[in-house]
């Protein structure tokens, strides 16, 4: 049974989104860094760069695969987590925690009502994930 | 998919300890347990237990099975002493690689040939017609009949010390003995794929749960796991041993890959020895090296190798490293821009990443070597 906080909302491609204070942070889920498994590298845009909701922003990497990351909002990176760059496996042992992986200055309010609910999450998974 | 994958005996011990189990070479094996670096770790630390019982072996007897294995194979066959294991290829008439492979010499005229399982029917058809002029020599494929689980770690002679009947302590490496383990008749081979210290023991099909279970309860003080394929890559990589499909084929010869030490032209002639030859002559196009990416992208198999802009190579196999905490890679390289300290890009979705040429093996071997 994997881990899914009630406070967070979550992408169909299995990214979280939490909002602080008008920005969300973003990462992946407990799912997601299950299913990749040992996660080696983790390739993240520059602060400043220009998001747009459903596309990619950067790629995981563990050992067996490469995932495509793609963006829960439109908006600008104001923070990115450098200590993935020497810890990625920090996503593995603390997904929704130490292993955050962006900030992002959101650009449209609605994007945040697009994502889904804990329990539209999983179903999501429940149904396969895809 | 056209057949149902193979299984081992060992399936359902797989399924019951949590696998993820994937499609190999035409088999549904383990890729992992619980994390590939863990159990890479617990290799070079202590002991893992693989179930490799999904490679093939063909034992081939008669007073013209040594000739029929010189004919086949480009090692020196006449050079095994009874008891000793050498690895070699099965090549091409063009020098292409059709498999690699151990050879172990059973009697004066008795040997065992382990094979890929993924080449399992390709090569036996290739060495039951390829030596069908060698009357006097009799080839049984008792690939179904025979499990294999390879014990291999630091911790991997007192794990199999404490179970058998008859001494490994003192056998050296590339040498195999008879021996009774946990009750069970086995082959004891002092062999295998990841730089550690080890034995691949073969038994009977039927026998080999029965095995791996003592095994594991055996090696519980020290922390004796199993261990999935996606660690036994990230182990032989470290070592930079070659992957049949991955880093040679059917169009790589032996002296790119680095596998000249297992071609002995001087022992007489075999399939592929005139190309191979020819190759000496004029010095490999192309060389397999290995490659350390500076930062940790990942270059995998495919992905091009550059030098100024202009492809001068291609990767064959890559991966993080654990012992070494870097992503690593083997590559084909052109003569000329395969030097030990050369700088290259790796293409890796779309950018050129730097690289460079490394020393190999990635981490230092530990087999136990002659005494």
């Amino acid at each position: 049974m994997s881990n899914i906080p009630a406070e967070l909302k979550y992408t169909r491609d299995h990214e979280w989104a939490k909002q602080e204070s008008g920005n969300v942070r973003v990462g992946i889920t407990d799912y997601a860094q299950e299913q990749l498994g040992d996660v080696v590298f983790v390739e993240l845009p520059k602060v400043g760069a220009k998001v747009t909701a459903k596309q990619a922003f950067g790629v995981v990497e563990s050992v067996k695969a490469v995932s495509d990351l793609f963006a829960p909002a439109s908006g600008e990176v104001v923070e990115v987590n450098a200590e993935l760059g020497k810890k990625p496996e920090l996503v593995n042992k603390d997904p929704y925690g130490k292993g955050w992986m962006l900030v992002i200055r959101p650009a449209n309010p609605g994007d945040w009502n697009q994502l889904l609910t804990p329990k539209q999450y999983e179903e999501h998974i429940a149904q396969g994930g895809h | 998919m056209d057949e149902p994958l193979k299984r081992t005996p060992l399936y359902a011990f797989h399924v019951k300890a949590g696998a993820r189990m994937v499609p190999f070479g035409g088999w549904e094996m383990p890729v992992q347990y619980t994390s590939i670096i863990e159990e890479h770790r617990a290799v070079r630390s202590s002991v893992g237990l693989f179930d490799v019982s999904h490679m093939g072996e063909f034992e081939l007897e008669g007073p013209e099975a040594l000739a029929a294995l010189q004919h086949l194979t480009t090692n020196d066959a006449a050079a095994l002493a009874v008891d000793q294991v050498q690895y070699s290829l099965l090549c091409t008439p063009d020098g292409g690689i059709v498999d690699d492979l151990t050879l172990s010499r059973l009697g004066p005229e008795r040997f065992m040939m382990t094979v890929n399982a993924a080449n399992i029917d390709k090569d036996w058809g290739w060495v039951t017609q390829r030596s069908a002029r060698f009357r006097g020599a009799r080839w049984r494929n008792v690939s179904a009949d025979t499990g294999l689980i390879a014990v291999q770690g630091p911790r991997a002679e007192a794990l199999v010390s404490r179970l058998a009947h008859g001494d490994v302590t003192t056998l050296g490496y590339y040498r195999f003995t008879a021996a009774t383990v946990a009750g069970v008749r086995a082959v004891v081979s002092r062999t295998g794929y990841t730089g550690e210290d080890g034995f691949e023991l073969y038994v009977a099909a039927a026998d080999t749960t029965r095995l791996w279970e003592a095994l594991l309860a055996a090696g519980a003080g020290d922390a004796a796991r199993p261990v999935g394929l996606g660690a036994r890559d990230t182990l032989r990589l470290e070592m930079r041993y070659a992957l049949y499909g991955n880093d040679i084929d059917e169009t790589t010869n032996p002296l790119e890959a680095g596998l000249g030490w297992v071609v002995k032209p001087a022992k007489g002639d075999f399939i592929g020895r005139e190309a191979i030859e020819r190759v000496r002559a004029d010095g490999p196009r192309r060389r397999l090296v290995g490659l350390e990416m500076v930062d940790r992208a990942i270059a995998r198999h495919g992905y091009p190798v550059v030098a100024a802009g202009k492809a001068v190579g291609v990767v064959t196999s890559g991966s993080y490293g654990p012992s070494v905490d870097r992503s690593i890679a083997m590559a084909y390289a052109d003569a000329g821009f395969a030097a030990v300290g050369t700088e290259l890009g790796v293409e890796v979705r779309g950018q050129a990443r730097p690289a460079r040429v490394v020393k190999t093996p990635f981490h230092p071997p530990r087999v136990k070597r002659a005494a």
